[in-house]
């Protein structure tokens, strides 16, 4: 097809017919996902070094899946209603007695109140401790870590998503790191796991409140590979229900227990 | 271990009650010394550098940098810019916390049950001093735990133990900024942090 762009008519053509080009990082509109059990609302495949930000109704199913094994899904969770509310990852170890996510535990706002809980996790390798790049980290590793750069950090990455949510820098709170690990030794020492990994490997989360979600998909902070070793994040969401009266995770605890009548208290308007 | 004398002129010192907040600037090149008086007192630490506060400690960043949970001497407390703001120049007290995080009356209600909602916390400590400062709770992130010993067990289980502490062991800590310090010497009554008994801790500045 020969297209010319010197003037607006051209111009107009020569956009107008990439319609329908499909690459593998890209939302998928209207959401559809034939692998998903339930009603999609969401489907997107987020680039390595990309990132995302969502909306997403209390009792919405989402789903991550580390395509290739090198994906790192740094996440950030806000009450969509009332953002000053967001997760907060030492009282959702601390009130939990435990540092190492997996299937059954629940995110925590600090509001104490349950926010995600993760239903299904084939990974096992999340942290909880390390957090996101930064721009000094990505220099120190890979030259430069600008967001306009081959190298972007997963804080900055934070700032542009919780920016189309009209939130700033001072929102960007400690995160979690999901599908890389870190271990503690006995002496504190912290224990990378970046892997590579199988590819594939699944996390499903419930969404127990109104919720903001961004995710940024950069190297882990502690990965040492010599390159920016980073592959495709896949998010997708359907629709559900939040936890049921006598759902087993609800019931788990009495410390989950109290932050399960926490939120639905909030909800009770 | 023994206390060496702080370097310098005394600039300010100051007891901090039981249960209360204190907020202080601390110049580049000042050292601040936090004096546990009757000891296992827990005093949560929050640092914004003082020409931009949305520059702040970040507990992650620090971990991340120097590999490790645990503050020892030498530690460098970073920001969430990845810069240093201050360094653990010297400590009486083997190691300090910087995963337990603050305690608030919400946390409280999972922790111990909702008859504890009404009592003080950290987190309003913070608040009350942040917010007379123009800060709010987006200012509110992990916090560091001075004289706390939260260890990790193979399993993952972790928890807020009894105390390593001791009457008028110290940490000193060197500006690597100007920085603002916010403190809650922690009115937790509930746990081993304080050996559920809250005591006064004094703040001292030289340079």
């Amino acid at each position: 097809m020969t297209t010319t762009t010197a003037d607006p008519y051209g111009a107009r053509d020569h956009a107008r017919a990439m319609t329908g080009t499909r690459v593998e990082a890209m939302p998928t509109l209207p959401a559809a996902a034939l692998d998903a059990p339930g009603e999609t609302v969401w489907e997107e495949t987020i680039a390595p070094a990309g990132y995302t930000s969502r909306r997403i109704a209390r009792g919405t199913r989402l789903r991550l899946i580390d395509v290739a094994g090198d994906a790192c899904a740094s996440m950030l969770v806000f009450n969509a209603e009332t953002p000053t509310e967001r997760l907060n990852v030492a009282d959702t170890l601390k009130v939990q007695w435990n540092g190492y996510l997996g299937a059954g535990r629940l995110l925590l706002s600090d509001m104490g109140r349950v926010m995600m809980t993760i239903l299904e996790d084939d990974a096992g390798t999340h942290d909880a401790f390390c957090g996101a790049s930064n721009e000094a980290s990505n220099a120190r590793a890979y030259g430069d870590g600008k967001n306009y750069g081959a190298h972007p950090n997963a804080r900055d990455r934070f700032m542009l998503g919780v920016a189309r949510h009209g939130l700033g820098r001072k929102d960007v709170h400690p995160c979690i790191n999901w599908f890389k690990g870190v271990r503690i030794a006995d002496d504190g020492a912290t224990l990378p796991e970046t892997g590579p990994f199988p590819p594939g490997r699944t996390l499903v989360l419930r969404a127990e409140m109104e919720l903001v979600v961004v995710l940024a998909n950069c190297p882990h902070v502690l990965d040492t590979r010599a390159d920016f070793t980073v592959t495709s994040l896949r998010a997708t969401a359907w629709r559900g229900e939040p936890a049921a009266e006598d759902d087993p995770v609800r019931t788990a605890t009495p410390e989950g227990l109290r932050a399960f009548l926490n939120t639905e208290d909030l909800y009770a308007r | 271990m023994t206390t060496s004398p702080l370097p310098g002129t005394i600039r300010h010192d100051e007891i901090v009650p039981a249960r209360a907040p204190w907020m202080h600037r601390v110049a580049a090149g000042e050292t601040l010394r936090i004096v546990d008086l009757e000891g296992n007192q827990a005093v949560d630490f929050l640092m914004y550098a003082a020409d931009d506060d949305s520059e702040r400690y970040s507990a992650q960043d620090t971990i991340a940098a120097q590999r490790n949970l645990f503050l020892r001497e030498c530690a460098v407390l970073l920001s969430n810019e990845g810069r240093p703001m201050m360094t653990i120049t010297g400590t009486s007290v083997a190691y300090h916390d910087t995963i337990g995080g603050a305690c608030s009356c919400e946390s409280n209600t999972l922790r111990y049950g909702h008859h504890t909602k009404a009592q003080h916390s950290c987190v309003d400590n913070f608040l009350d001093a942040n917010i007379r400062a123009g800060r709010g709770k987006r200012d509110m992130v992990s916090n560091i735990n001075f004289f706390m010993n939260v260890p990790v067990e193979a399993d993952g289980t972790l928890g807020i133990v009894d105390g390593i502490s001791a009457p008028g062991l110290t940490v000193d800590l060197r500006a690597e900024m100007d920085v603002i310090v916010v403190v809650s010497n922690c009115p937790q009554i509930n746990n081993p942090c304080n050996g559920f008994n809250p005591t006064p801790v004094r703040m001292q500045v030289s340079a």
